[in-house]
């Protein structure tokens, strides 16, 4: 329940409109309670001999009010829901600004789906809370309290009579759809169960043919389905009790009324029209009575859902600037230097470098070979303060990283990530997506030194070809080449190539790295890659084994080493004799 | 308008589609006594409610009126008992359709399954897995709401109006013609709700996912937003998706704000009709206080079932367009068939020979060409060459996972597309490069929940691979859960329960992809001693990373670029200076790299 009052900000917000709210419900109610007491009058007045004009009066009488009431119940609807609806819109922009803000490490922990399912059921589950709880909640108090007094004031014994199964509804509404509810999480649960057999079914179906075992795999998920149908089958039996159990109550609460009210009619206490005037209440009242125990579930649903939402609120961002952050320093000229540098992701978990020394000057070109696994990724990862270092420092112009603003820091570092990741726009905005302003000639400079600018000239529209699912699909090495672009847009200081040119055929990779040099000058730059050929004319190279350096110099120091840099050296001149051969 | 990708697979298309409704039913028929027993549960169960205000009729006008405590006291007696059975009915009722929905639902979801699992490895090539789990999960319970709830509760709804007319005609034709009168703006009124209502939830599902694609898009690329520091923009962005998703809600708001009063407006007309027509009927002595006392509850009675009808409506269209996916799989047909009569391998040789094959993925492009070569019984023949050069598709060839477009295959002499092919593929086991662990425990990891296979042959196989060791240190030995494909198992550890598997199965020809991964010295060591075992006696090819390996068969074979370019033993072709004096240095070459680590 606590975690629902940090929404109490956000009604803050719209409380006008709730008072409103409000308000308009008690008129609505107002008018509907009087219908009632209307035909109570009318029907008692037949047995008086009156006017033909009195009755249509009368009938007048409730279609006014009912207009009255009808139309106060459109405005209740259009304050309260509109604005559980505006606040759900809030509560999901905060949540996006706030997630948008959040480190790698974050994301590395929590999946997209998960984030999804926050930022979709979760706010669904908290706006059910805002706008119909507190709406039927409201209206169900003040319902039952005037109510109850006009009933009590018709007759006081006959009012306990037929309220007394009233509470009971409301106690079964709330059992039902708490039982329900955790049956429900029961199917769910087997329907993932299902979803990861067929999942594993089809991904493992060449294991499955080869061994023959179709029919073991379709045994199996018989099995789960025969499961999945008897948790249902759980849950119908409960839920089957609802309906039933509605007018049951409801019913014998009408009964009640027919019954000691007619004796009492037949006594002479009360008067017909009384009778039809509490079956009347109590159609009135079943509604408010069975959201009552709906209401229930509901914040306690939603309650459940805040907690989560608040938890990623709670998320701080471990990278953000801090009171050590320099702000004055607005430039980078490009030297990097790391010092001793180790990193591991956790606290627990293996280091995945360690000790880490090199020093770039301004304006020349590291490379890093070596395995998959070594941290090559990691080392360039650190320089954008993508994680912090675990110990040791990394200084870019002999300043520390984490003092550097990171927006300044980022904005002067064009990062060719090794998994490309394009948006679903056009070319256009994708090579463009860096920029405060487009500029053609500057997209048509870049697209042009990363090679996808002949590409581009052969899509029909051009630069403004949409990719994605809506659009056409990229080859890997033309993915490559954009991404590689969409960072030279920049115009960055230092240049970071994460294994970029893996789907990149040798031959176009030489034209762009022949463009590149070029470019290149006077910006510091770092390339990863696990082709001899795209690292050999760099200042420098970096061999990395294991998160240590292994070895380094430039590409003739370390043939000469004859280690590894060497091996592989001699096995990539063999891969490429073999692809001469035709 | 980036990120704001309109996903038009919304819900549209027609809600009633007779012929995907007329195969649909097919899976109702076995459940026929259902249905009946449905329907006349239905009628008396919606006639039961309908009686009530009825009895309060008499109540009010005999009992009542007559001061009779005996008949008023009969009268609830009798109303209490239709109270009860009725619950005891709906109840019934609503357990038996579930039933039925929940069975159909069932069968139909094992047998899109067992479809699936017997179709060609071409179609799993084509179509994404998520789509295909989708089919079989999301797609079918679709489908459960209409057949348990959607078709049942039209009938329900349409009894129960016809007996409520029923009663007010005949206690009274003139006043049910006037009270009624305003159904037909109820209709009107249902309709123009449902029309707009539609049209406002599609906008909102489109926004919808307009909203959940840039937030699936954006958290994916979250590296690229912050690297190039376009927090605010992207923010910018985001709010203007939600605005138009808010602002669709918003327009839905005002839709339900509306008719849900006017439903109730009504409602009170109709009352008002029968207080005044009524009404000016009591007093003429007419008609008695009872009949309004009953219509006026009749008005409350009807309205909800007439409201309901459009909900069906969408009940039907969901499943509709469920369905259409689902006949859609159900009618793919890329299979591999035996043909008639298939020969049904008695022992096996083992012998294997290709003669002039050709193969290709997709037409026209020739992934093997014109491949020729013999295996005699109990050799060993490794297949090397570079990347790309076609190894693993001899695989996929043998076992028949596809069928070639030119030359033939023989196993004993016999082509293959005249062997069973179940019979063919329990006779050859394959160990593939990636080892594919099953959720479950080592043991059926193993045996692969053969009845064919005993636990001790599962063990011994363990043993003879080397597996075993490793096995009976885990907490769980046998029974030790496999967790997220084996992800707490190493390289090594995965290959050799491989290993077991492919032995287990005892076959006469064995299929061996070596993983190029590098593992340690001592799995290596391992590994090594167990693909000794596992060739011993049995056909084997083997597509060979290791020296070790390459050098101990008797025959190599080695592809270039999807032809075979030379056939040899390892000196022969050592001594030949061609293609394999390059791979073997390679070769020889990459081990060096990964012993020096």
């Amino acid at each position: 329940m606590k975690s629902l009052f940090t929404l109490n900000k956000y009604f803050a917000r719209y409380k006008f409109r709730l008072l409103l709210g409000i308000v308009f419900i008690l008129l609505s109610n107002a008018a509907q309670v009087y219908i009632p007491i209307i035909l109570k009058d009318s029907i008692d007045s037949l047995n008086e001999n009156i006017s033909y004009e009195k009755i249509l009066e009368y009938a007048l009488t409730i279609i006014v009010v009912a207009i009255l009431g009808g139309f106060f119940r459109f405005l209740i609807r259009t304050t309260i829901i509109i604005v559980s609806r505006k606040i759900e819109y809030d509560l999901r922009n905060d949540l996006w600004e706030h997630i948008q803000k959040l480190s790698t490490n974050f994301f590395n922990n929590n999946s997209t789906g998960n984030l999804m399912a926050h930022a979709t059921n979760d706010i669904s589950a908290v706006r059910l809370y805002i706008g119909p709880a507190v709406m039927y909640s409201i209206d169900t108090v003040t319902r039952l309290i005037i109510v109850i007094i006009i009933m009590l004031s018709l007759d006081p014994i006959l009012t306990l009579y037929t309220l007394i199964p009233l509470p009971l509804l409301s106690f079964f509404v709330y059992k039902l759809s708490n039982k329900v509810h955790s049956k429900f999480t029961k199917i769910q649960e087997k329907f993932s169960e299902l979803t990861a057999k067929a999942q594993e079914s089809f991904s493992g179906i060449r294991v499955i043919k080869s061994y023959v075992r179709e029919q073991g795999e379709i045994n199996h998920f018989t099995k789960l389905s025969k499961e999945y149908l008897k948790r249902n089958m759980d849950k119908v039996r409960i839920q089957a009790f609802f309906m039933p159990m509605l007018f049951l109550i409801t019913g014998i609460s009408s009964i009640i009324v027919i019954w000691v009210g007619g004796t009492m009619v037949i006594d002479g206490q009360v008067t017909l029209g009384e009778i039809i005037a509490f079956v009347a209440y109590l159609s009135l009242l079943i509604w408010p009575v069975i959201s009552f125990g709906w209401v229930i579930n509901i914040i306690q649903q939603a309650s459940a859902s805040m907690k989560r939402l608040l938890k990623i609120f709670g998320e701080m961002d471990d990278v953000s600037d801090s009171s050590n952050t320099d702000l004055n320093f607005n430039e980078i000229e490009g030297e990097i230097e790391f010092r001793n540098v180790s990193f591991r992701y956790f606290p627990e978990s293996n280091e995945i470098l360690k000790n880490i020394s090199f020093k770039i000057p301004k304006g020349e070109t590291l490379a890093i070979i070596g395995h998959t696994g070594s941290g090559k990724t990691s080392v360039v990862n650190l320089i954008p303060r993508f994680f912090k270092v675990t110990s040791g420092e990394i200084l870019i112009d002999g300043k520390n990283v984490n003092e550097i603003p990171k927006e300044v820091l980022r904005k002067k570092i064009g990062l060719v990530p090794q998994e490309t990741f394009l948006f679903s726009d056009t070319l256009l905005n994708n090579i463009g997506y860096g920029l405060e302003k487009v500029d053609n000639d500057l997209i048509e400079e870049v697209s042009e030194i990363s090679q996808i600018k002949k590409d581009i000239s052969t899509f029909s529209k051009g630069y403004d070809t949409i990719l994605g699912e809506r659009g056409i699909t990229l080859s890997g090495g033309q993915k490559q080449r954009t991404s590689l672009a969409r960072a030279l847009a920049i115009n960055p200081k230092i240049l970071i190539l994460d294994d970029s040119f893996s789907a990149v055929d040798t031959n176009t990779e030489e034209e762009i790295l022949n463009n590149l040099r070029n470019f290149m000058k006077g910006r510091t730059s770092i390339i990863i890659s696990h082709r001899i050929s795209t690292v050999q004319n760099a200042d420098n190279i970096l061999v990395l084994e294991n998160g240590k350096i292994a070895e380094h110099g430039t590409h003739s120091e370390l043939l000469k080493i004859n280690g590894i840099y060497a091996d592989l050296y001699k096995k990539q001149l063999l891969e490429e004799e073999l692809k001469e051969i035709v | 308008m980036r990120g704001g990708t309109v996903n038009i697979n919304d819900i549209k298309g027609k809600a009633y589609d007779s012929k995907l409704m007329k195969r649909l039913l097919g899976y109702v028929k076995p459940y026929k006594g259902y249905i009946i027993l449905a329907i006349l549960l239905n009628i008396i169960v919606s006639g039961l409610g309908p009686l009530r205000p009825y009895l309060t009729k008499i109540a009010v006008d005999d009992a009542i009126a007559g001061s009779d405590y005996n008949l008023l006291l009969t009268i609830v007696i009798i109303l209490i008992s239709s109270l009860l059975f009725q619950a005891v009915i709906q109840y019934a009722l609503t357990y038996f359709t579930q039933l039925m929905g929940q069975k159909i639902i069932y069968d139909l979801r094992v047998k899109i399954f067992e479809h699936i699992q017997r179709l060609s490895l071409k179609y799993f090539d084509k179509t994404p897995i998520g789509k295909i789990v989708t089919r079989v999960t999301n797609d079918v319970e679709a489908l459960n709401e209409m057949f348990s709830s959607g078709i049942i509760m039209v009938f329900s709804d349409v009894f129960i109006i016809l007996w409520i007319f029923g009663f007010m005609f005949f206690m009274s034709w003139e006043l049910a013609l006037i009270t009624l009168s305003v159904l037909p703006i109820l209709f009107y009124a249902t309709f123009l709700f449902r029309k707009k209502v539609r049209i406002a939830y599609r906008q909102e599902r489109k926004f919808l996912s307009a909203l959940n694609s840039y937030m699936q898009e954006h958290i994916t690329g979250i590296s690229i937003v912050q690297i190039f520091s376009k927090e605010k923009e992207e923010f910018k962005k985001f709010i203007g998706i939600n605005t138009n998703y808010r602002n669709a809600l918003i327009r839905s708001v005002f839709y339900y704000a509306t008719f849900y009063p006017v439903v109730e407006i009504l409602s009170s007309i109709s009352i008002a009709l029968i207080i005044w027509y009524g009404g000016s009927s009591v007093i003429q002595e007419y008609m008695t206080i009872g009949v309004l006392f009953a219509f006026i509850q009749y008005t409350e009675m009807f309205f909800r079932p007439i409201r309901d009808l459009s909900e069906k409506y969408n009940i039907m269209q969901t499943a509709m367009a469920a369905s259409e996916r689902i006949f859609e799989v159900l009618d793919e047909e890329t299979m591999i068939l035996n043909k008639k009569d298939p020969l049904d391998l008695k022992k096996l040789s083992g012998e294997v020979e290709f003669k002039n094959v050709t193969f290709a993925y997709n037409e026209g492009e020739d992934v093997l060409r014109n491949i020729s070569f013999n295996i005699k019984p109990g050799e060993t023949v490794a297949i090397v060459g570079a990347t790309g050069a076609g190894k693993t598709s001899i695989i996929s060839l043998l076992t028949r996972f596809y069928d070639i477009q030119k030359g033939e295959i023989l196993v004993d002499g016999i082509n293959i597309k005249d062997i069973d092919k179940h019979e063919l593929r329990k006779r050859i086991s394959v160990v593939l490069q990636d080892v594919y662990l099953f959720s479950g425990d080592i043991k059926s990891n193993i045996g692969l929940d053969s009845q064919e296979i005993s636990e001790e042959r599962i063990i011994a196989a363990a043993k003879i691979v080397g597996a075993d060791k490793f096995i009976s240190q885990l907490p769980g030995q046998y029974k030790e859960e496999v967790k997220e494909k084996g992800a707490t198992l190493s390289v090594g550890q995965k290959q050799l329960i491989s290993f077991a598997r492919a032995l287990a199965f005892d076959p006469q020809i064995l299929i061996l992809d070596e993983a190029t991964s590098s593992i340690d010295t001592e799995t290596e060591m391992l590994i090594k001693s167990a693909i000794e075992k596992l060739l011993i006696g049995r056909t084997s090819i083997v597509i060979a990373h290791r020296l070790s390996t390459v050098q101990n068969a008797d025959k190599i074979i080695v592809m270039h670029k999807g032809e075979v370019r030379e056939i040899g033993s390892h000196q022969e072709l050592l001594a030949k200076r061609g293609i394999y004096y390059k791979l073997y240095q390679l070769q020889y070459k990459e081990q060096e790299l990964n012993t020096t680590i």
